[in-house]
C-alpha cells in the first residue's frame, strides 16, 4: 500500500514538474545555476575517483587474470570495458546519488519545512516545476558528460599505474585500450547514465518535496533519498542490461 | 473584502475547523486570535488555498474560489501577499532578489521599473543599505520587514500575515504592527493577521475573530474586547496577572 501510494505521488509530482514554465528566462537562469552546482562541481570528485579506480582495476586485472596463456594487452582492454560498461556509468551514478541526491533532498526539504515552498505557491509559482525541472535537466544533461570524463580519467589512471608498478608497458596498455573496441558499449552506457541521471534528480526531489516536520525529518529524507536512489539505480541497471544486451 | 462561510477541515478524523463563518473587511487589519493549536494557522492557510477545505465557501470580493479554474486561481494568488511566521525568505537569494522575485516571475517590467519598485518597497519597510545581504545575515525583525516588502511588491489586494510578531522583541513587534497597519490603510488592502500577541490585538485590531478548539467563539474590535463577558476570550486575553489587574482597574474606572 505504502509503495503504491508513493509511486502515485511520485507520478503526480512529475506531472506538475513537466508543466509549461511561468517564465522561461527565470527557469533558464535556474538551470545554469543547477548545472554549475550539480554538474560542474562534481567534475573534481568524479575525476579523482576515476583515476584511482582505473589504477585499481589495472592492478586487479594483472594479479587475477593475467597468465602466460593470455596476452598482457588484456589489462588495458579489461580496464577500458570495465570502466565503460559498469564503473563510469553505474558505480559513478551510485556515487552521484550520494553527493547530488542528498544535496537535492536536503535543499528542497529545507525549503519545505521553512515554508519557502508555500510562499512560492502563494505567489502563484508552480514550485514543483521551478525547483525540480532545472535540476532534472541539469543532472540528465551532465551525467553523460561526467561519464565521458570518468572513462577518460579511469583509462589515464591505468596508464599511470600499470607502467609505474611494472605490470604492463605503455605500448601494451595502449594496444589493449584500442583493441576490440565495441562502440555499442558506449551508447549502452550513455543510455544508462541518462536513466540514472533522471532517477538521481527525481527521487530525492520527491522525498524532499513532501517532507514534513523539521531538521530531523530533512536529514532522514536525505538518507532515504540516497538509499532509495541507489537501489533503483541497481534495479534499472539490471533491467537495462537485460533489455539492451538481449 | 474576504468572506468565508461554514468552513470545515479535519485531519485524520480530528476536526480542526468547525463551521467557521466571518468577513474580513477591506482597508482594515483583521485579526484571527486564539490559543496555540486552536486552528488559526489552518484557517489562514485554508483561506489562501494552501490547505484544501472539506466544506464551505471562500469569497475574495465575491469571487468564489471553488468555482475558479486553475488559471483563475493562479491569477488570484498574484493578488495575494503573504508574510509567513519566520519570513520564509529564499535562503539562496539576497534581500534585493527576494523582493524582486515576484516581479521577475510575473511581470514584464523593465529592469529600471523593477529597481524603482524594489527601492520603493524596501524604503517603505525601512530597509536601507541591506540589498546585497542574505536572509541568514539579517536579524529576525529585518527578515519580517523584507517579507512584508516582498509581499507588497506586486501591489496585492489581500495581505495575510501568520504571526508576524513571533520571536521579536516588544519594540520591534510594535514597529511591525504599525507598519502593517500603515500599509493596509495606504494601499487600501484587506489584511488578515494571525496572532496571539496581545499588544497587536490592542493596537491594530480593527476587527478581531477569536477561535477556540476550531470554533468561532467571538467577533468584535479592540474596544469591545475589554468589555466582553465571553469567558473563553477573557481567559485567553487576560491570562497574565498583569493583564488581569489591568482589566480590573479599567472596570473599576468604568464603574466610577
Amino acid at each position: 500500500m505504502g509503495v503504491i501510494y508513493h509511486i502515485g505521488q511520485y507520478f503526480l509530482l512529475m506531472s506538475r514538474v513537466f508543466k509549461k514554465p511561468e517564465k522561461k528566462s527565470m527557469y533558464l537562469h535556474q538551470l545554469v545555476l543547477e548545472i554549475e552546482k550539480l554538474g560542474i562541481n562534481s567534475v573534481g570528485i568524479v575525476a579523482i575517483i576515476s583515476v584511482f579506480m582505473g589504477g585499481i582495476i589495472t592492478l586487479q586485472l594483472t594479479y587475477n587474470m593475467v597468465n602466460p596463456l593470455m596476452p598482457t594487452y588484456i589489462i588495458g582492454l579489461g580496464n577500458r570495458d570495465t570502466l565503460i560498461l559498469e564503473f563510469s556509468s553505474t558505480v559513478l551514478s551510485l556515487m552521484l546519488a550520494g553527493k547530488v541526491g542528498s544535496n537535492i533532498a536536503s535543499e528542497i526539504g529545507s525549503m519545505r519545512v521553512t515554508e519557502q515552498i508555500d510562499s512560492m505557491e502563494i505567489m502563484g509559482v508552480n514550485s514543483a516545476s521551478y525547483l525540480i525541472l532545472p535540476k532534472i535537466i541539469a543532472v540528465v544533461f551532465m551525467s553523460p558528460l561526467l561519464f565521458i570524463i570518468s572513462v577518460t580519467c579511469g583509462i589515464f589512471g591505468g596508464l599511470i599505474t600499470g607502467p609505474l608498478s611494472g605490470v604492463v608497458t605503455v605500448a601494451t596498455y595502449t594496444t589493449g585500450i584500442t583493441t576490440m573496441f565495441v562502440p555499442f558499449y558506449v551508447y549502452f552506457s550513455i543510455i544508462k547514465t541518462l536513466v540514472f541521471g533522471f532517477l538521481i534528480a527525481t527521487i530525492p526531489a520527491y522525498l524532499g518535496f513532501y517532507v514534513q516536520g523539521g531538521a530531523l525529518e530533512v536529514g532522514r529524507a536525505s538518507t532515504k533519498a540516497v538509499v532509495n536512489t541507489s537501489i533503483l539505480i541497481l534495479f534499472f541497471d539490471l533491467i537495462l542490461t537485460q533489455l539492451l544486451f538481449k | 473584502m474576504i468572506e468565508i462561510r461554514n468552513i470545515c477541515k479535519s485531519f485524520e478524523g480530528r476536526e480542526v475547523l468547525k463551521d467557521i463563518s466571518t468577513m474580513f473587511e477591506k482597508g482594515k487589519t483583521n485579526l484571527i486570535i486564539g490559543q496555540s493549536g486552536s486552528g488559526k494557522t489552518v484557517l489562514l492557510k485554508s483561506i489562501v488555498g494552501l490547505i484544501q477545505i472539506e466544506h464551505g465557501e471562500i469569497l475574495f470580493d465575491g469571487r468564489d474560489t471553488r468555482l475558479m479554474n486553475f488559471k483563475e486561481q493562479k491569477l488570484l494568488r498574484q493578488e495575494i501577499g503573504m508574510v509567513f511566521q519566520n519570513g520564509a525568505l529564499f535562503d539562496s537569494l539576497s534581500v534585493e532578489k527576494n523582493v524582486r522575485f515576484p516581479m521577475d516571475m510575473f511581470t514584464t517590467m523593465t529592469m529600471k521599473e523593477k529597481t524603482s519598485r524594489l527601492n520603493f518597497c524596501l524604503e517603505r519597510v525601512n530597509i536601507l543599505n541591506s540589498n546585497r545581504l542574505y536572509p541568514a545575515e539579517i536579524s529576525g525583525g529585518m527578515r519580517k520587514r523584507v517579507a512584508i516588502a516582498r509581499a507588497i511588491a506586486l501591489n496585492p489586494k489581500y495581505l495575510f500575515c501568520d504571526e508576524p510578531n513571533s520571536g521579536l522583541d516588544p519594540v520591534t513587534s510594535i514597529l511591525i504592527d504599525a507598519l502593517i497597519k500603515e500599509i493596509t490603510a495606504e494601499f487600501d488592502i484587506t489584511t488578515v493577521i494571525n496572532t496571539h500577541d496581545m499588544n497587536s490585538v490592542m493596537e491594530i485590531g480593527d476587527r478581531i475573530l477569536f477561535i477556540s478548539e476550531g470554533q468561532k467563539c467571538w467577533e468584535g474590535n479592540n474596544t469591545q474586547i475589554f468589555n466582553t463577558r465571553n469567558k473563553k476570550l477573557n481567559a485567553f486575553v487576560f491570562a497574565s496577572p498583569f493583564s488581569k489587574r489591568f482589566k480590573e482597574i479599567r472596570q473599576m474606572e468604568d464603574d466610577e
